[in-house]
């Protein structure tokens, strides 16, 4: 016979934790300075999580950096199955979500509500990917024999602060925007509520997402944000509820090399909170001029 | 050994002065009227070209700031605002029409004060300006078809600082998008160049816009801080340089004020070896000579594919060698002048710092009359990526030159440089052009041509060239809130 403790109730069994580490390059590091915070949340800590460093954030961008290239060259119908992949992985994770939700604090209504909400966005993203070009690109009648027309690229690496509040949806609805067009991010997660977007980093690392592309770390924002915002190679900042004075030190770092800062202050569960004005944000409009050569069957003039 | 023939030198063609009208000083333009503020301070306007006295100018004060942005504001908040998009397109319409008319005295205006020659000032600037006030007039009642989805609404009052080197352009580029989209405006040229702007707004005084709808503030840099910090301006609109971009950035951070920079440049012009030379060769003169070299988006950096390196340069000194350069008046005149004293030392300091990095150093041969502010076209070869004269925007007509073997190659040097203005690509391959083009970082980019510009067309940089786009389409939503 066994031994009796194998066979017996939950109650008897030590439970494996789970250590939330970063997502950085596609791969689970802890932090490089071995620190760690404790969330809490009704008087209960969430566990040890990593307390991101400036090098964190270096290496980060450095990552970031090396993958953008690469994901703005895939095509737009790529990127779209990309983000459409994430969104299954998410679905069929719902139920570890909906314990992590519930553990940081949420209701388990609402933690349902932003489950599907985070899912539907998602896909809402994916069917972005192939169209926001048509919507804002343009082909101008300049008075003069060229063929001169404007579209979107990617701005770059951009460094997302996501909202505290609404760990998952604020963190996927800043996500999905900013890759859509090709960028690649940095996002810090909720300090409060770290353990879903660790999850969801869980969720990216198994959905084809090249590593790099989105990196997720855990901390401080106060601690973080003159690093990420005076970075040099950082193109862009989007800043979901913060305060006026962090907006203010963010935007005053930023000015030293013309970073975009977005800030925003969003109710996510809003339907008129996903919208491609939000991929617009993050990308540059590139004008081209081409000579038309003016020839016709009556002949040339130029 | 100078490459022009001097038996084929042309004869003078001067345009006349004496159709224009001046005055000897100007007050500043608020709410509608002229105005002489009781301070008295004022400076001169020079013509950089003679060093003679145009018109004295307003050294505006921060209480003028005040009550043209407080003219702004009660214009916006009364009538303006509240006008159908239409009526406000008939006055920008009627604007553009009027400035059409009135073509050949601001022309010559805009060269005397400036330096530019009356060439391009009457056939780029003035009809230029025309051209954005025209297309912007239109767009004043389709505003809800350019926003997909959204009900775009202006911001409020913008404040708007504008450089020298396109004085009349740049306050049409910025008055034209402001205005069609509902918002008011207080205006401060640069202090070198003031008179178009006055004049632009004796010609909207004369259109009949309500008073307060545009503000015309004149003086030096601390009257546009002072625009830019003032708590009842809404938007920022700024070109100019990277540095003073900076500024602004950071002083309005602290604030929920719009903001749109269009800054520096230290564009690639990249030439491969299948161009077509003489094309090519005209490009790169047009791209960092045109306007003295005076222009955010010129082609001052120098790309040519090894192999056909030395052809290249020996085209291009002996088309440098025909560039007339002095009076901005004549209308032969290819090169105008400097434009102004501070300018050329900066110019001059570069010029320097090029020869004691160890490039090579040419300038074409050429008479410069005694008076005023002059710099003969200039070249510098065996340039290295780290020299100052390929890294730092000079704003003058030097060119600073460099070789590449690989479509790799280029792209990396090309983009290796915190500005993201404009580039130029030659190449008679379709499929290349539209590699390099999209390779560029940067956000005009002209394939077989160079620095042309259009109404229609979005203008703006990447990086820290700065962020928005003027022209087009693209150029209004920096103006609205979507």
């Amino acid at each position: 016979m066994t031994e009796s403790n194998e066979n017996s109730g939950k109650s008897d069994r030590l439970e494996v934790l789970k250590t939330y580490k970063m997502y950085i390059d596609g791969k689970f590091p802890r932090t490089e300075s071995a620190r760690y915070y404790q969330p809490v949340v009704n008087g209960t800590s969430l566990g040890n999580v990593c307390l991101a460093s400036r090098k964190d954030v270096r290496n980060s961008v450095v990552a970031a950096r090396s993958a953008q290239a690469a994901w703005a060259r895939r095509t737009a119908y790529n990127r779209a199955q990309i983000l459409y992949r994430i969104a299954e992985m998410l679905e069929g994770r719902s139920q570890q979500f909906l314990d992590e939700l519930i553990r940081q604090g949420m209701e388990a209504d609402s933690a349902e509500t932003q489950i599907t909400q985070s899912i539907d966005r998602l896909i809402y993203y994916a069917g972005w990917c192939d169209k926001y070009q048509q919507v804002f690109s343009s082909v101008n009648p300049v008075a003069s024999s060229h063929f001169n027309f404007s579209t979107l690229e990617p701005v770059g690496v951009v460094f997302a602060v996501a909202s505290r509040d609404c760990p998952l949806l604020g963190l996927i609805s800043l996500i999905a925007p900013v890759i859509a067009s090709g960028n690649t991010c940095v996002v810090l997660a909720s300090e409060n509520s770290p353990l879903s977007a660790i999850t969801f980093a869980e969720v990216l690392a198994t959905s084809d997402v090249p590593g790099g592309v989105v990196n997720i770390l855990t901390g401080r924002v106060e601690e973080l944000s003159e690093h990420f915002s005076r970075h040099l190679d950082v193109n862009a900042i989007a800043c979901d509820g913060l305060g006026v004075d962090l907006n203010t030190t963010i935007k005053e770092f930023a000015s030293e090399t013309i970073k975009r800062v977005k800030i925003y202050h969003q109710e996510w569960s809003a339907e008129a909170a996903a919208n491609p004005y939000l991929i617009q944000d993050f990308c540059e409009v590139k004008t081209t001029w081409h000579p038309i050569e003016q020839i016709t069957e009556s002949g040339a003039s130029y | 050994m100078t490459h022009k023939n001097s038996n084929w030198d042309l004869s003078p063609a001067p345009e006349s002065t004496g159709h224009i009208s001046l005055n000897d000083h100007y007050g500043v333009f608020i709410d509608g009227e002229f105005r002489t503020p009781d301070h008295g301070n004022r400076f001169q306007s020079i013509n950089p070209a003679t060093g003679e006295v145009l018109a004295e100018i307003t050294e505006s004060s921060s209480q003028d700031v005040d009550r043209a942005v407080a003219a702004a504001r009660a214009a916006y908040a009364g009538e303006w605002s509240k006008m159908g998009g239409r009526e406000r397109g008939k006055y920008l319409y009627r604007l553009a029409r009027m400035l059409q008319e009135k073509s050949r005295e601001f022309a010559v205006i805009e060269s005397l004060d400036g330096g530019k020659p009356i060439r391009e000032s009457r056939d780029v600037d003035v009809p230029l300006a025309a051209a954005h006030l025209f297309y912007y007039a239109g767009w004043a009642d389709k505003l809800s078809y350019a926003f997909p989805n959204r009900n775009p609404q202006p911001i409020g009052v913008a404040g708007q600082i504008i450089p020298w080197n396109f004085p009349l352009l740049m306050a049409a580029w910025k008055i034209a998008p402001a205005l069609a989209t509902g918002n008011t405006v207080v205006l401060k040229p640069a202090e070198t160049t003031s008179l178009t702007a006055l004049k632009l707004a004796e010609l909207i005084q004369e259109a009949g816009f309500p008073p307060g709808v545009v503000n015309v503030v004149t003086g030096h840099g601390d009257v546009g801080a002072a625009i830019v910090k003032h708590e009842d301006v809404d938007k920022v609109a700024f070109t100019g340089s990277t540095e003073v971009g900076k500024l602004i950035q950071k002083s309005i951070a602290g604030t929920n004020k719009r903001c749109t920079l269009e800054l520096g440049g230290k564009a690639a012009n990249i030439v491969f070896d299948d161009a077509a030379i003489d094309q090519a060769v005209e490009g790169i003169v047009n791209g960092i000579y045109f306007n003295q070299g005076h222009v955010c988006c010129a082609g001052s950096r120098l790309f040519v594919q090894e192999s056909i390196h030395d052809q290249l340069i020996e085209k291009l000194k002996h088309r440098m060698g025909t560039l007339i350069v002095g009076d901005p008046m004549d209308k032969n005149t290819d090169v105008g002048a400097i434009n102004s004293r501070e300018q050329l030392a900066t110019i001059e300091q570069y010029i320097e710092v090029g020869k004691q990095e160890g490039a090579e150093f040419y300038q074409a041969e050429c008479q410069l009359p005694d008076a005023g502010f002059w710099c003969r076209p200039t070249l510098f070869t065996d340039v290295a990526q780290s020299n100052r004269i390929a890294q730092e925007e000079i704003f003058g007509p030097v060119l600073a030159v460099q070789t590449f073997r690989t479509v790799a190659e280029v792209i990396k040097k090309a983009n290796n440089t915190p500005y993201g203005l404009s580039a130029g690509v030659w190449t008679d391959k379709g499929s290349k052009i539209f590699n390099m083009t999209a390779q560029m970082k940067a956000g005009v980019v002209w394939a077989n041509t160079y620095n042309l510009f259009d109404p229609t067309s979005p203008f703006g940089g990447f990086k820290e060239s700065g962020f928005g786009r003027e022209g087009g389409l693209h150029g209004l939503s920096a103006y609205l809130d979507i």
